[in-house]
């Protein structure tokens, strides 16, 4: 409909995946003890792990997610941006050197490393598991997503290249292989992003924006008497103000055959009808873009300024300007949004997408995407809650956190924090400027804004278009590796050789890491295939709040205060995966999911973690001073 | 069982020193993020001010990322010298 593919993007994709497939068999062959699979032998040096790290972290998600996000919705997507960043302030302040210093493997042995105890192998290792199980999901979909323009091929080929490739990184040479794909990706992301928002600022704002020698859609406004006569000749009308489309604010017209959508605005005189777009969805599934099927082209990507103000005066374009210039510009311009209406005509449903021409200084601040203005109580706490998963979800993601195990040292550790930093905020520094050149270029697919990033790049040509779009393949490809080499961790060493004592030799655990991957790869690809449609950045929040509330107060608790006892660990992290999964599953969003009324929903936040952290922590206090009472009375007991 | 490091570590006499730093630069950048938060939930017309050409919430963002950069960097210079002085 929007994308076409280019034999170009085919190529570079296929070199990026042969070029990781190499490594991967090169560094194999020397991966043969547990340290090497599961730490990349520890030995990984600090800038290399720091840039791994960004590489790890830079999901979908963060990528296509946030860049779609605050192309559509402004600041707000950014929100996530400024969150995710905060997140690592609490990884290298209070957890970085710890965790090197007490772990081997995986987190779970930091855990367990004061006590030797049964239940927290157990509970760590599942948590390990269901965290990386929700983060593979949504990174998964977003390999289908891509695959779709990149290659012209389905939704499930995509997730089956990334989990059959991503299982043969994984199973070949474990975590040294995975930190050296994060690496390159890592580094590749950082300076082609950089390079797409030079050209961005080079080419400035403009009121008819440049898409790569293709003209911007004309969206026309038509004029109408109180009767719906309009003064422009050549429209009839198929649906007026009458029908479902009419009560909700809209008419359909039709002109030579083609049947367009209109917002009505009431004028002094009649109507003023502004042109709109809609996917009508037919009671056999199929679905209609803008009255025709998508291999028409009658859909139209969309991204405008209305009215651009630079330096106090009104012009049709800025020419090249600086960061804070074009931000400012932004701030001082009209910009067309896009709102979003369902009408439902007998059994069929139609999505209609109408013109919202917002102030700039609007767009860029908070209030768009989430209810701040006005906003209830249960409103204002579901944003605190997804703030607070934010910034402490970070320091306990898995595929996070055995990073710190593949270098040398605790300073090395916390080096490697900052670099990740340093590289992780520049990038969310340039998605603002990613997200809002593709606001304002004309190049967003309103129906999923998934692939704004990489549309705006190809409004620079499709080479741009090309490497951008592999990259953000590479992209899924090692984060997925992270939570593979995370979750057979957790099967393999947590589960079966600490948990159930199962005596390995070095090579049985090698094996059995390779085993546990090949399966959880498996199980990402159905996973993948099942949840399509589902949004990239829906369920990374949801991860967020499941790792933050089961895994951080029990790391925190551990490090700083004295009196934590392995029982009361092990509650934490029982109370906090079943309070955060339990709050999801009744939460509007899922309710949406099960087909029913959101508003029917037994709890009316989405954001289960300013609920499910404090109920972790407290769990951990209580547990903790019983068993310790008890433990000092059977101490003082066998003393006497 | 197989915990401890998996590279042998030697002993770190600055350890509580960075504990304890680590704690206190965490707090300061918690209370920074938790004011921005309660901005955001509370007044978020105020985001929209001019401060500097731009809105105050693009200001904010800039300066959150920028501040986790220095505070980060100020951290591991006084670690660094922490370790020099205490482990030599």
């Amino acid at each position: 409909m929007i994308y076409t593919q280019s034999p170009l993007a085919i190529g570079l994709f296929c070199f990026f995946v042969l070029f990781v497939l190499g490594l991967s068999f090169y560094l194999a062959r020397r991966t043969s003890s547990a340290e090497g699979y599961y730490a990349a032998g520890g030995n990984i040096h600090w800038a290399t792990n720091g840039i791994a790290f960004a590489g790890d972290y830079l999901s979908a998600a963060s990528f296509l997610g946030i860049c779609g996000m605050i192309a559509t919705a402004g600041y707000d997507g950014w929100m996530y941006s400024i969150g995710y960043l905060a997140g690592w302030i609490v990884a290298l302040f209070l957890v970085a050197e710890p965790m090197k210093r007490l772990g081997k493997y995986t987190f779970t042995d930091a855990l367990d490393s004061k006590f030797n105890s049964k239940a927290i192998q157990l509970m760590a290792a599942i948590s390990t598991l269901l965290v990386s199980v929700f983060y593979l999901i949504p990174q998964m979909v977003g390999a289908g997503v891509l695959v779709q323009p990149l290659l012209g091929l389905p939704h499930w080929v995509g997730v089956c290249i990334v989990g059959v490739v991503v299982t043969m990184i994984v199973a070949t040479a474990g975590m040294a292989s995975t930190t050296y794909v994060q690496f390159f990706k890592g580094a590749l992301l950082l300076i082609m992003s950089t390079v797409v928002v030079i050209a961005v600022l080079i080419r400035g704002l403009s009121t008819a924006p440049e898409n790569n020698g293709k003209a911007y859609h004309d969206f026309k406004t038509l004029h109408a008497d109180s009767a719906l006569t309009l003064v422009e000749e050549g429209y009839t009308v198929v649906a007026g103000l009458d029908s479902e489309f009419g009560k909700a604010g809209f008419v359909k017209l039709s002109k030579d055959g083609q049947e367009t959508m209109w917002h009505l605005h009431e004028t002094a005189t009649g109507y003023d009808l502004e042109e709109a777009l809609f996917v009508t969805k037919m009671h056999d599934g199929t679905k209609l873009f803008n009255g025709a099927p998508a291999e028409e082209g009658k859909f139209f990507p969309v991204g405008h300024i209305k009215n651009l103000n630079y330096k106090g005066q009104e012009v049709s374009a800025t020419g090249a300007v600086g960061p804070f210039a074009y931000l400012s510009a932004l701030k001082n311009s009209t910009i067309v949004l896009w709102g979003k209406k369902y009408v439902q005509v007998g059994d069929e449903m139609t999505t209609i997408y109408y013109q919202k021409p917002t102030a700039g200084s609007r767009i860029l601040r908070p209030g768009l995407k989430f209810k701040v203005d006005n906003a209830t109580g249960l409103q204002k706490f579901n944003f605190m809650s997804l703030m607070l998963a934010l910034f402490c979800g970070t320091a306990a993601l898995p595929h996070i956190l055995i990073r710190y195990y593949t270098v040398p040292s605790q300073a090395a550790a916390r080096k490697s924090t900052i670099v990740a930093i340093a590289g992780i905020g520049f990038f969310y520094v340039l998605t603002l400027f990613l997200g809002m050149g593709a606001m304002t270029t004309g190049v967003i697919n309103i129906t999923d804004n998934t692939m704004s990033a990489p549309l705006l790049a190809l409004s620079f040509g499709v080479i741009l278009f090309a490497v951008i779009s592999s990259l953000a393949f590479a992209t899924v490809l090692g984060t997925v590796s992270g939570l593979i080499v995370a979750a057979s961790g957790a099967v393999a060493h947590d589960l079966m050789d600490n948990f159930l004592g199962m005596k390995m030799t070095d090579h049985g655990k090698v094996r059995a890491g390779k085993i546990a991957a090949v399966v959880i790869g498996c199980i990402a690809i159905y996973l993948g295939i099942v949840f399509e449609g589902m949004n990239v950045s829906f369920l990374v929040g949801w991860a967020f709040a499941v790792a933050a509330s089961a895994n951080l107060p029990a790391i925190l608790m551990l490090l700083f205060w004295s009196k934590t006892t392995a029982k009361g660990v092990a509650a934490s992290i029982l109370v906090g995966l079943v309070s955060s999964l339990g709050l999801i599953l009744v939460s509007p969003d899922m309710w949406v999911r099960y087909g029913k009324l959101p508003a029917d929903a037994p709890v009316q936040f989405n954001s289960p973690a300013l609920i499910s952290i404090p109920l972790s922590f407290i769990a951990l206090v209580i547990v903790s001073l019983i068993t310790k009472r008890v433990t000092t009375a059977e101490e003082a007991g066998e003393t006497a | 069982m197989g915990h401890g490091p998996a590279v042998k570590l030697g002993k770190d006499n600055a350890s509580g020193f960075k504990t304890k730093l680590g704690i206190k630069m965490f707090i300061a950048y918690t209370i920074v993020y938790a004011i921005f938060v309660i901005i955001n939930t509370t007044n978020p017309k105020v985001m929209e001010a001019t401060v500097m050409g731009q809105t105050a919430a693009v200001i904010w963002g800039f300066g959150l990322i920028g501040l986790a950069l220095i505070m980060a960097v100020i951290y591991n210079h006084l670690c660094t010298k922490a370790e020099e002085k205490m482990n030599s």
